[in-house]
């Protein structure tokens, strides 16, 4: 048996760590589908219709396990952190319940007529439809970051303490909701977000270009190449615009939690000792076992840039101080936040290279030639996802052991009544039943993918790949019926 | 605040805050309730449907070709007519959840992690019940579609039980599993059944839609023994008998008897629309009666009152000032969705 508190915390990040891909896939699908339904409403042209549909089907897909895995989210609150819940509720409470009215409502009803209405309503309505949902997608983001972002930097409020419960009681809103930290922390998921999903339709329309040449298949002129290269396009051109722009916020982000979070800062670098001119070690290696789990960046051997994170930390001055872990009450777990944040920076400038790399292709006309360029994209698909998971753990975990950032500590806030029986139990269901849920989703989002767009009666067109038998591989394009 | 008796006297009553003559405490309570009466009632006939799904949908072993084919059809009839809607409906269910949080915080949590184990319940069925309809549409072999039938038949069966299970401890402040809980779980799922019968009559064409009138009258009898069953089990507890023997709880039963009357004619002389209405009826009726008997305490497990579990005073102004924005512009979106699917829906719409 696992304690309550450590089980909680568990189930917690195994439920978000998984719910998060949801989000992430509807917010970044968000703006492609508004822009290929405009163009579907404009010009007429079956190549948006198609490319409208067929991401639509991912949305949705993405959109229905989203919506019960954020279910239990909000659920996790009352059950595993009901101290939590009923001291904070006031603050914490309110944000959520605004989401639901004013953010799930526009979306849900909305991806109803767009789902299924193209048929039904008019264009003009159509496209307000997909305007909607995708709207509903950002305003659900902009609130549950309100109510994060409080806990991250609290403001506005007063702790009232009866017979030594604590009680959280909201004195100034706009403090409070209009937080210092919401921006950035807006930007830099909605940022990523659309660059998670520009990587993995570059990723799928590099699989596809590549798979035709690898067949044989330069050009058929056909619907399905056309479909293939429109995808990888588009998706560039997100790309090409979210991957600097990642690097750039993520930057002044980075200042922003130097200056109100100093701890979690401290432990994004592993400085223990209060220091000036502390390097940015960009490739770091533990000298032994022990500084894997507990690493200081002075006793690793790695290659630093000089005064680099105090210059990260201020701004520009590589003298700036910086506060060590040791001056702090209590200590996330510093590897996870070091080597998620080392992760993630890596994966931030890989992208601005792969972004620069397809656009001088794209510029010197090979871009759907350069075979390595296509294994890059393919290779990159879900690493997007994988950046957006990394930079959560670091805000996540690096802000332990506070649930509230200097007001209540994660300990405190689990519900005093659960027993670590009824803990054990949920947490290994929910290990065991999200793991088949992401492997269901991964399986029916791939086959999705694999076989293309759907080919309507009566708009059959000629495709290369799917209409030539044998196929070389049967392993590769023989899918079930 | 264990003792429930002593705690009106000690409820912050000076910071009471009080709009248009109506104590926020209160009109919280109210809109609580409204917004599980709700979606008990729109997701509650996606609930049935995925029942209705479930016993309209089976084949004997030895069935003909053209019988599984029908099967299959009337499947996707029920799938196609919720589809529009039941990610919109779902939502009533958070925003239940989310006022109950942000209006009532300390109920929130006493009641959740109370209901620890029934709530990862309610969750499982809801996943099923979410992801499969979805699921279900990915692939035509009849193994795939056979498993995610069934998860969406077992989910649309387990969610409605659960959460009157839920609703039924929370009544009585119990955690454990209260007979009478159980009594309301089933009267839910019946219920549920005569509100999707009432819809897919509205929202199909052919043998299923004619076969509904027969399923919903059926559950509406149901319905209404398990409520009697559940209203003896109550009245089982003193305390409880004293609190159903006053007018109002008498008057919503004899009007839930009415209802399911209503329910019955209107089902027979072939008015879809009214059908519904009965069954929206009688959805708000039961909500009603489990709001009723809770007032003037709000968790009765802990014995907090409604004037003691509000958040202060800005906080709850705040929320109810974007409440009132807020709700007559989800109104207008669901009339955009109702009105654009008006009619029967052709299993051959999506995407």
């Amino acid at each position: 048996m696992v304690d309550p508190a450590t089980a909680s915390r568990l189930q917690f990040a195994v439920t978000t760590i998984v719910h998060i891909v949801f989000p992430v896939m509807s917010m970044g699908l968000a703006p492609f589908l508004v822009y290929f339904t405009w163009k579907e409403v404009r010009t007429g042209e079956s190549l948006y219709e198609r490319l409208r549909r067929f991401w639509t089907k991912i949305f949705a897909v993405s959109f229905a396990v989203g919506t019960v895995t954020g279910l239990v989210l909000e659920f996790e609150f009352g059950t595993n952190f009901a101290a939590f819940s009923a001291a904070a509720g006031e603050l914490f409470g309110g944000p959520l319940a605004v989401e639901g009215m004013m953010a799930f409502f526009l979306e849900a009803t909305f991806l109803g007529v767009f789902v299924f209405g193209r048929e039904r309503v008019s264009d003009r309505l159509y496209f307000v439809s997909s305007l909607m949902v995708g709207l509903g997608t950002w305003l659900s983001a902009v609130w549950i970051l309100v109510a994060n972002s409080w806990m991250q930097t609290p403001r506005g409020f007063e702790v009232a303490r009866q017979s030594g419960e604590m009680t959280i009681l909201l004195t100034d809103p706009i403090a409070a909701y209009a937080n210092p930290r919401f921006p950035w922390m807006f930007v830099h998921m909605q940022n990523a977000a659309v660059l998670s999903v520009a990587l993995f339709m570059a990723g799928v329309g590099a699989y596809h270009v590549y798979r035709r040449r690898h067949l044989g298949v330069v050009d058929g002129g056909n619907l399905d190449a056309e479909f293939w290269r429109a995808t990888l396009k588009v998706a560039l051109v997100a790309l090409i615009i979210t991957a600097p722009l990642q690097v750039i916020h993520g930057d002044a982000y980075g200042r922003h939690v130097a200056e109100t979070q100093p701890q979690k800062f401290a432990a994004m670098e592993a400085v223990w000792e209060t220091d000036s001119y502390v390097p940015e070690y960009i490739v770091a290696f533990p000298t032994s076992v022990d500084d894997l789990l507990n690493p200081r960046a002075k006793d690793i051997f790695g290659i630093g840039i000089p005064g680099g994170a105090s210059w990260l930390a201020s701004g520009g001055n590589p003298q700036a101080e910086i506060t060590g872990l040791e001056e702090f009450e209590g200590s996330p777990p510093v590897a996870v936040v070091f080597w998620s944040f080392r992760a993630m920076v890596a994966l931030g400038f890989w992208f601005v290279l792969l972004a620069f790399w397809a656009g001088y292709r794209w510029w010197t006309g090979e871009l759907f030639e350069d075979r390595l360029l296509q294994k890059a994209l393919m290779a990159s698909s879900v690493l997007g996802i994988f950046g957006v998971e990394l930079g959560w753990i670091v805000t996540e975990v690096g802000r332990q052991p506070w649930v509230i950032q200097g007001v209540m500590k994660t300990t405190e806030g689990v519900s005093p009544g659960l027993t670590a029986t009824e803990a054990t139990l949920t947490l290994a269901g929910f290990v065991g039943g999200y793991a088949v849920l992401l492997s269901l989703y991964t399986y029916v989002v791939g086959r999705l993918i694999r076989r293309g767009p759907k080919v309507e009666d009566g708009e059959s067109l000629p495709d290369p790949v799917r209409d030539r038998a044998p196929a070389p591989t049967p392993t590769e394009v023989s899918e079930d019926d | 605040m264990t003792d429930p008796l002593s705690t009106g006297a000690v409820g912050p009553l000076a910071s009471q805050t009080v709009w248009f003559g109506v104590a926020l405490s209160d009109l919280w309570f109210g809109v609580v309730f409204a917004f599980l009466a709700i979606f008990l009632f729109l997701d509650g006939w996606d609930f049935g449907v995925g029942a209705i799904f479930a016993l309209r949908g089976r084949t004997a072993r030895n069935a003909t070709e053209s019988e599984r084919r029908r099967c299959e059809r009337e499947r996707e009839q029920c799938l196609a007519a919720i589809g529009p809607f039941w990610d919109g409906n779902e939502v009533w269910l958070v925003v239940f959840g989310g006022g109950l949080f942000a209006a009532f915080p300390a109920v929130y949590a006493a009641l959740f992690s109370r209901h620890y184990l029934l709530l990862f319940g309610v969750l499982a069925a809801l996943v099923l019940r979410g992801m499969a309809p979805e699921f279900y549409e990915q692939r035509e072999d009849r193994r795939w579609r056979t498993w995610w039938g069934r998860a969406f038949a077992a989910g649309s069966v387990g969610a409605p039980f659960l959460l009157g299970v839920f609703a039924g401890n929370w009544l009585l402040g119990v955690s454990g599993v209260a007979p009478a809980s159980l009594g309301i779980g089933l009267a839910v799922v019946a219920l549920n059944v005569a509100a999707g019968a009432a819809f897919l009559r509205l929202k199909t064409t052919g043998p299923l839609a004619e076969a509904m009138p027969d399923y919903g009258v059926r559950a509406t009898a149901a319905y209404l023994a398990l409520v009697s069953v559940a209203l003896v089990l109550l009245a089982l507890r003193p305390a409880m008998r004293d609190a159903l023997l006053s007018p109002a709880p008498i008057a919503l039963v004899a009007g839930s008897v009415l209802l399911a009357g209503g329910y019955v004619v209107a089902a027979r002389r072939g008015y879809p629309y009214v059908t519904l209405g009965a069954a929206g009826g009688l959805t708000g009726a039961l909500v009603s009666l489990v709001a009723v008997l809770l007032y003037p305490v709000v968790e009765p497990g802990t014995g907090l009152t409604v004037e003691e579990a509000i958040i202060g005073a800005p906080a709850v102004e705040l929320l109810t000032a974007g409440a009132a924005l807020l709700i007559p512009l989800v109104l207008t979106y669901f009339g955009v969705l109702y009105s654009a699917f008006s009619g029967p829906i052709d299993p051959e719409e999506s995407y």
